[in-house]
C-alpha cells in the first residue's frame, strides 16, 4: 500500500500552508462521497444524459486497411458534450464542489476545453466561474475564450511567465489561497498536489472502464493490446491507462509533445528528456534547468504545452509499466490531416499526437492485434491554428 | 545564543526581504549593508525561482528581474560567502522547494551552512512534508522556519510544537504583496502560538506602511517586510540603495517607536 497521495516517490502535497486546510477539506469530501451511493448515482445520470456517455468505441476500418496492421479503435472521448474527455472530472468534481457548500468555480486551461467543460458546468450548476488562461493560449485558442464568455464564465489572462498553461496554474493556485471558503479549485489534470491526481484520475477512469467493456465486446471477450494516449498533464491518457494497469499484455503508451523535436529546445516532452522535480505541489519529472528553474516549454498544442507530468505517470514511467514517446509537431499536424480525409473525423490537435504514433507502430503489429487510441478530444478548435501552420493565413 | 535569537533579543524584529540577484548581485551586497546599517535585525534573502506561487506580482517580477541577468544558485553561494566576512547579521534564505531539490538538497544544504546563512523559510514545504529536508538540516545545523496561515486554525498547535527559530505568521490570505489593510487576527495566531511554545511570532505578508509596521509590532516580536522594499528596488534599478535605507530607517523606527 503506497502511502497516501504517493505514486512511488512521486505525488505529495507540497503547497503553501494557507492552501493546507482546503486540500484536507478537499480530501475529506472526496472520501466521504466517492462511494456515496447518492453521489455516485447523480454523477452516473449527469454523465449519461449530459455528457452523453458512454461515448462510442469506433472500428476505425478504413485507417486498419490503409495501415495494414493491428486492428485500430478510437474511443470517441470526442463525442461527449464541450468536445473532449475534460467534462468527465470537471462533472465529478463540480458535483464534489456542490456537496462541500461552494458556490464559485475556479479554473486553469491551456487549449480551452478544460476551461469550457468548467464553464459549462458552472452554468449547469449555477455557479459563478472564473477560468485563468495564458495571453498566448487565448491568443491561439480565440474561439474557447468566447465559448468560455458565453457560457457565462470570466477569462482572465495571465501575462506572467512564459504567458501559458504553467502560468495559468500559478494564477489559479494564487487565486485559490486568497479565496478558498466559497470556492473550489477544479483542477483540469492528473497534476498538483494530492488528492488532485487522485480525483482526476477516478472520474477519468470511466473513459478505461468502458474501453475495456466495449474491446471485450467487439472482439470476443478479448484484451487489446495496446492503449495509445497523448500526455500533458496526462488526464485522459491516466483515464483510459488506470483501467489496464494490471493486465500486463496491454501495452500503455503515453504520447508526449516533441514540438520542433527533443534535440532542440522546443519542446514539452517531460518523461522523454526531464528530471525529477518538485512543483506544483508535487513530486515528479519536470522540463529544467540544473538551478530547479522551470523550462519555458512549446507545443503546437497547448494542452499539452506543459512542462510537467502527473505523478502518477511518472510513477509508471519509472516502474516501466508505461512507455512514453515523444511526437513532434509536424507529426501531430500529418496525423490531423490523415484522420481527418481517412475516416472523416477531426481530431484535436492533442489526439493527434497519440493518432500519430499509432500511424507508426500499427503497420508493424499482427492483423488480429487490437489498438485502441483515445481520441481525447474534437479538433473545429484548432482548425485555424492548422492552416496558420500550414501557411494560410486563416483567423477565426 | 544563535544569531537568530540575538534578532528577537530584547526588541522588536525588523525583517526586511529582498530577491538575491536583483538587479544585481553587487547591488544585492550593498543593501544588506545598508539594510544592517538601517536597523534591520534580521534580513530575508529570496532565492530566484522561476515559478514562486506564493508571490504576488512584486516579487515575483523580481525573481524575473534575478534570473534574466543571469544570476544562478551558484552565484548566490558566492555572495553570500562574500557577505558573511562582511557582517554578523542574522540571515535567512526564502526559497522554493525545487531549487534545493533539482541543485541536489544535500550539496544545497551544506553550503548553506558554509555561507553562514541560519535558516531557510521554504513556503511549498508545508510541515507534512518536512522529511523532504529535515535530515539533511539537522546534518549542516540549518534550522527551517515555520509558516502559520489564516486558514492554521488546529494546525498552529502541531506547528508552534515543532518550531526553532521564529514562527513566520502570514498576515493576509493569498499571496505576498503590499496592502492596504492586512485582514488577519494577528494577535490570536500569535497567542495560539505561544500557549504551546515561547517562540518568537515574525508577522508578514503586505506590511507597507510605518502604521501598519507599528501596529504589528505591538502585537508580534518581529515584522517582514518584502514587496515595499522589492518595489523601492523595481523603481530605482541600480540606484535603489539610498531610498531603500531611508525607507528602512522609517520602518525601524515604526516598530520600535
Amino acid at each position: 500500500m503506497q502511502k497516501q497521495g504517493r505514486f512511488g516517490v512521486h505525488g505529495g502535497q507540497y503547497v503553501p500552508e494557507t492552501l493546507m486546510n482546503a486540500l484536507h477539506e478537499l480530501e475529506d469530501a472526496y472520501e466521504r462521497y466517492r462511494n456515496d451511493e447518492a453521489f455516485v448515482k447523480e454523477l452516473e445520470t449527469l454523465f449519461t444524459d449530459y455528457a452523453n456517455r458512454p461515448s462510442r468505441l469506433y472500428y476505425a476500418e478504413k485507417m486498419t486497411k490503409d495501415l495494414g496492421g493491428a486492428k485500430i479503435y478510437l474511443k470517441r472521448e470526442d463525442l461527449n458534450h464541450t468536445g473532449s474527455h475534460k467534462i468527465n472530472n470537471v462533472l465529478g468534481q463540480t458535483l464534489l464542489a456542490k456537496r462541500m457548500g461552494k458556490t464559485r468555480l475556479i479554473a486553469e486551461t491551456g487549449a480551452g476545453q478544460h476551461g469550457v467543460a468548467t464553464a459549462t458546468a458552472a452554468a449547469l450548476f449555477g455557479m459563478e466561474c472564473v477560468v485563468f488562461m495564458g495571453k498566448e493560449d487565448t491568443e491561439r485558442q480565440a474561439l474557447n475564450v468566447y465559448r468560455m464568455k458565453l457560457l457565462g464564465a470570466e477569462v482572465k489572462t495571465v501575462l506572467s511567465g512564459t504567458m501559458t498553461l504553467k502560468d495559468a496554474v500559478n494564477e489559479t493556485l494564487r487565486e485559490w489561497a486568497t479565496r478558498m471558503h466559497d470556492t473550489h479549485y477544479v483542477l483540469g489534470s492528473a497534476v498538483g498536489p494530492h488528492p488532485f491526481p487522485t480525483i482526476v484520475r477516478d472520474f477519468q477512469s470511466v473513459i478505461g472502464r468502458e474501453t475495456r467493456l466495449q474491446v471485450a465486446q467487439a472482439e470476443n471477450g478479448r484484451l487489446p493490446d495496446a492503449v495509445i494516449a497523448c500526455v500533458g498533464g496526462g488526464s485522459n491518457s491516466i483515464g483510459i491507462f488506470s483501467e489496464f494497469i494490471p493486465d500486463a499484455s496491454v501495452r500503455l503508451i503515453g504520447c508526449e509533445a516533441a514540438g520542433h523535436g527533443v534535440d532542440t529546445d522546443k519542446h514539452a516532452a517531460t518523461l522523454t528528456t526531464g528530471t525529477k522535480g518538485i512543483f506544483h505541489g508535487m513530486k515528479s519529472y519536470f522540463c529544467q534547468d540544473k538551478y530547479g528553474q522551470i523550462a519555458p516549454v512549446y507545443s503546437i498544442s497547448a494542452g499539452l504545452d506543459y512542462p510537467g507530468v502527473g505523478p502518477q505517470h511518472s510513477y509508471l514511467f519509472d516502474s516501466g509499466r508505461a512507455e512514453y514517446v515523444p511526437v513532434t509537431d509536424d507529426q501531430a499536424v500529418k496525423a490531423f490531416g490523415y484522420l481527418s480525409r481517412t475516416e472523416g473525423i477531426i481530431p484535436a490537435i492533442e489526439s493527434s499526437h497519440a493518432v500519430a504514433h499509432a500511424m507508426e507502430i500499427a503497420p508493424g503489429m499482427p492483423k488480429d492485434s487490437v489498438v485502441v487510441i483515445c481520441l481525447s478530444g474534437r479538433g473545429d478548435k484548432d482548425v485555424a491554428a492548422i492552416a496558420r501552420y500550414m501557411g494560410e493565413d486563416l483567423y477565426e | 545564543m544563535n544569531r537568530i535569537a540575538r534578532a528577537f533579543e530584547g526588541k522588536k524584529a525588523f525583517i526586511p526581504f529582498i530577491t538575491a540577484g536583483d538587479p544585481s548581485p553587487e547591488i544585492t551586497e550593498k543593501l544588506i549593508y545598508a539594510l544592517e546599517k538601517a536597523g534591520a535585525d534580521l534580513i530575508e534573502i529570496g532565492v530566484p525561482f522561476s515559478d514562486p506561487v506564493a508571490e504576488g506580482p512584486v516579487i515575483e517580477a523580481a525573481n524575473a528581474r534575478a534570473l534574466s541577468a543571469g544570476f544562478t544558485t551558484d552565484t548566490l553561494f558566492e555572495l553570500m560567502l562574500r557577505i558573511r566576512k562582511n557582517t554578523q547579521i542574522p540571515i535567512v534564505f526564502l526559497t522554493y522547494l525545487n531549487p534545493v531539490f533539482t541543485y541536489g538538497a544535500e550539496s544545497f544544504m551544506r553550503q548553506t551552512a558554509e555561507c553562514g546563512v541560519d535558516a531557510l523559510i521554504v513556503p511549498d514545504m508545508p510541515p507534512e512534508e518536512n522529511d523532504e529536508l529535515a535530515p539533511l538540516c539537522a546534518k549542516y545545523g540549518v534550522i527551517t522556519i515555520p509558516l502559520v496561515a489564516p486558514t492554521s486554525g488546529k494546525r498552529i498547535k502541531s506547528i508552534a510544537a515543532g518550531a526553532q527559530g521564529f514562527v513566520y505568521c502570514v498576515s493576509s490570505m493569498g499571496v505576498t504583496g503590499m496592502r492596504e489593510k492586512l485582514t488577519a487576527d494577528i494577535r490570536e495566531t500569535v497567542s495560539a502560538v505561544k500557549s504551546v511554545k515561547e517562540i518568537p511570532c515574525a508577522v508578514g505578508f503586505g506590511i507597507t506602511t510605518p502604521e501598519q509596521a507599528r501596529e504589528m509590532a505591538a502585537v508580534a516580536d518581529g515584522v517582514i517586510v518584502g514587496s515595499a522594499i522589492v518595489n523601492i528596488i523595481a523603481q530605482h534599478g541600480e540606484n535603489c540603495v539610498k531610498p531603500v535605507a531611508e525607507y528602512a530607517e522609517a520602518m525601524k523606527r515604526a516598530i520600535n517607536g
